[in-house]
């Protein structure tokens, strides 16, 4: 196996250093591997330090090392992804309401004491942006330009959308489920950001609406009071401040379903980048992927140890085998699996290297039960989603 | 009267996972409130055309999402002031387009 490294991540110590346990140094900013990756790191509200890349609408995405430090990642933070400029800076969870309506037999307009009466659910699920490791693509592609860490695992309080769903009464012949939230844009020529799944989809055991991300309410940025959580898919379905449920009879032909979003209908769902006349189809579930946590690349082991941890996940068949090389990828070992969180959650694995003295490509690839495993090259979309290429590091043992 | 608060430890210990379903977080109750530090004096680079590009971009987003941007070829960046204006809708006056993507190209860009 072959893992190409066309490029080597220079300032990955400042980006690891970002880690930010309390009373290390923090950096000011860090710079991600490709090209205008130069990011300060900022304190949002109800954030710690955060890689920003735009302030308007937030986008933060939080530093890698936070993976590190446990299988949920804290609420203060978790990567901010928001499309439109106008996002309610107030928002008040005893009048927030969520309008069920389309349809339904009855039109509902649920209160979060509504929400309470419902049996709750809880649940572990990883929510990654679609975008995540855009900046990675090769070539490059215009939109948010993320590297790793625009991605984040909690466990969710919340109800099952269907039982709200049941509650409403869905009529015969309804094809989709639609979700809207409170942000908007400066102008009404914007599409207004709506999102929509299909009715088996939508209906699933693990769809909720969640009230609740590890133990307390959403940080405002992560959609507080309620969002959306569609555990296996990419977070662009986990609509926040969600205040409206409108089921469809017709399949959504909005923009942020037909234009945006979209992924190759072909074999990986990949494309040449001189390709066009490509059918496409709404991006859905996520890829197995997998990481190293605790040795950024570019990076050194502490003296003596050979220890390498991290985490993986997959779009809901769990995760079965973590593997990991010191030799670019000619050589495999297998990683210890940490405890199952559950079938949507990361799972941490731990692994030891044997190897004297030096630097080392070291690599690491993960295995869902559903057989799904990582490619050594990513393979290219036009909207740089779906990336799951097997992650290389250059470590230095001692 | 002090064995109870071992007990309980003990018992939370020997339910792990579930220890956290006894305490299920209930919905969310009041107002929260955020202050966003927005993008007030993050300008575009000064230079001929930023002008046109801080009137028309800024409507909407930050100079910053512009600034992370791979660096794109003049058609590339023709083609972003294009879907700026008919994809999402920002009311750019025609007249106006050229100079843009002449700045972002001179300032953000490459021939």
């Amino acid at each position: 196996m072959d893992l190409g490294r066309g490029r080597f991540l220079a300032a990955a110590g400042a980006a690891f250093a970002a880690g930010a346990a309390p009373g290390r140094v923090l950096a000011q900013s860090v710079k991600l591997p490709f090209e205008n990756g130069d990011r300060p790191l900022v304190a949002f509200p109800q954030k710690r330090p955060l890689i920003m890349l735009s302030p308007r609408p937030p986008l933060l995405e939080t530093p890698f090392a936070v993976f590190d430090d446990g299988v949920y990642t804290p609420n203060d933070a978790f990567y901010v992804r928001w499309h439109l400029s106008n996002i309610p800076q107030t928002v008040n969870a005893d009048t927030h309401r969520i309008a069920v309506t389309g349809a339904v037999n009855a039109s509902l307009s649920l209160s979060m004491d509504d929400l309470g009466k419902l049996p709750a659910v809880e649940i572990a699920a990883v929510n990654q942006c679609s975008g995540n490791s855009r900046g990675d693509s090769v070539p490059r592609v215009v939109g948010g330009e993320w590297h790793n860490g625009a991605m984040g695992n909690a466990l969710w309080t919340g109800v099952r959308l269907r039982d709200i769903l049941d509650r409403a009464g869905v009529k015969a012949g309804a094809k989709q489920v639609q979700f809207h939230g409170l942000e908007t844009a400066v102008f009404p020529t914007t599409p207004s950001f709506k999102k929509s799944l299909d009715l088996n989809v939508a209906r699933g055991d693990d769809v909720i609406v969640a009230y609740a991300m590890n133990g307390e309410p959403l940080p405002v940025l992560n959609g507080y009071p309620v969002r959306l959580i569609v555990p296996g898919w990419f977070a662009t379905y986990w609509v926040k401040m969600l205040s409206a449920i409108t089921v469809l009879d017709t399949v959504d032909d909005n923009f942020w379903m037909k234009t945006a979003y979209r992924i190759p209908d072909t074999p990986n769902n990949d494309v040449l980048p001189s390709q066009t006349g490509f059918p496409t189809i709404p991006i859905n579930r996520l890829r197995v992927r997998s990481f190293v946590t605790n040795v950024a690349d570019g990076g050194s082991l502490p003296a003596g140890s050979r220890g390498l941890r991290g985490i993986a996940f997959d779009g809901g068949s769990g995760i079965n085998r973590v593997e990991v090389s010191s030799d670019s990828g000619a050589t495999w070992r297998d990683a210890a699996l940490e405890r199952d969180y559950g079938k949507y959650s990361f799972r941490r694995w731990n692994a030891e290297l044997d190897v004297p003295r030096g630097t080392y490509i070291v690599a690491v690839r993960a295995t869902a039960n559903d057989g799904a495993t990582q490619r050594a090259t990513a393979g290219w979309n036009p909207g740089g989603y779906l990336r799951n290429a097997i992650e290389t590091y250059q470590v230095t043992v001692s | 009267m002090t064995k109870q608060p071992l007990i309980v430890l003990a018992i939370v210990a020997a339910l792990g996972a579930s220890a956290f379903a006894a305490t299920k977080a209930t919905p969310p109750k009041g107002t929260a409130t955020i202050a966003l530090p927005g993008d007030a004096g993050m300008a575009f680079k000064p230079a001929p055309g930023a002008a046109a590009a801080q009137a028309n971009c800024l409507s909407c987003h930050s100079s910053a999402y512009v600034a992370t941007q791979p660096v794109l070829t003049k058609a590339q960046w023709t083609a972003e002031v294009a879907k700026m204006k008919n994809v999402y809708g920002a009311p750019i006056p025609d007249d106006q387009v050229p100079a843009i993507v002449a700045y972002l190209t001179a300032e953000y860009g490459k021939p």
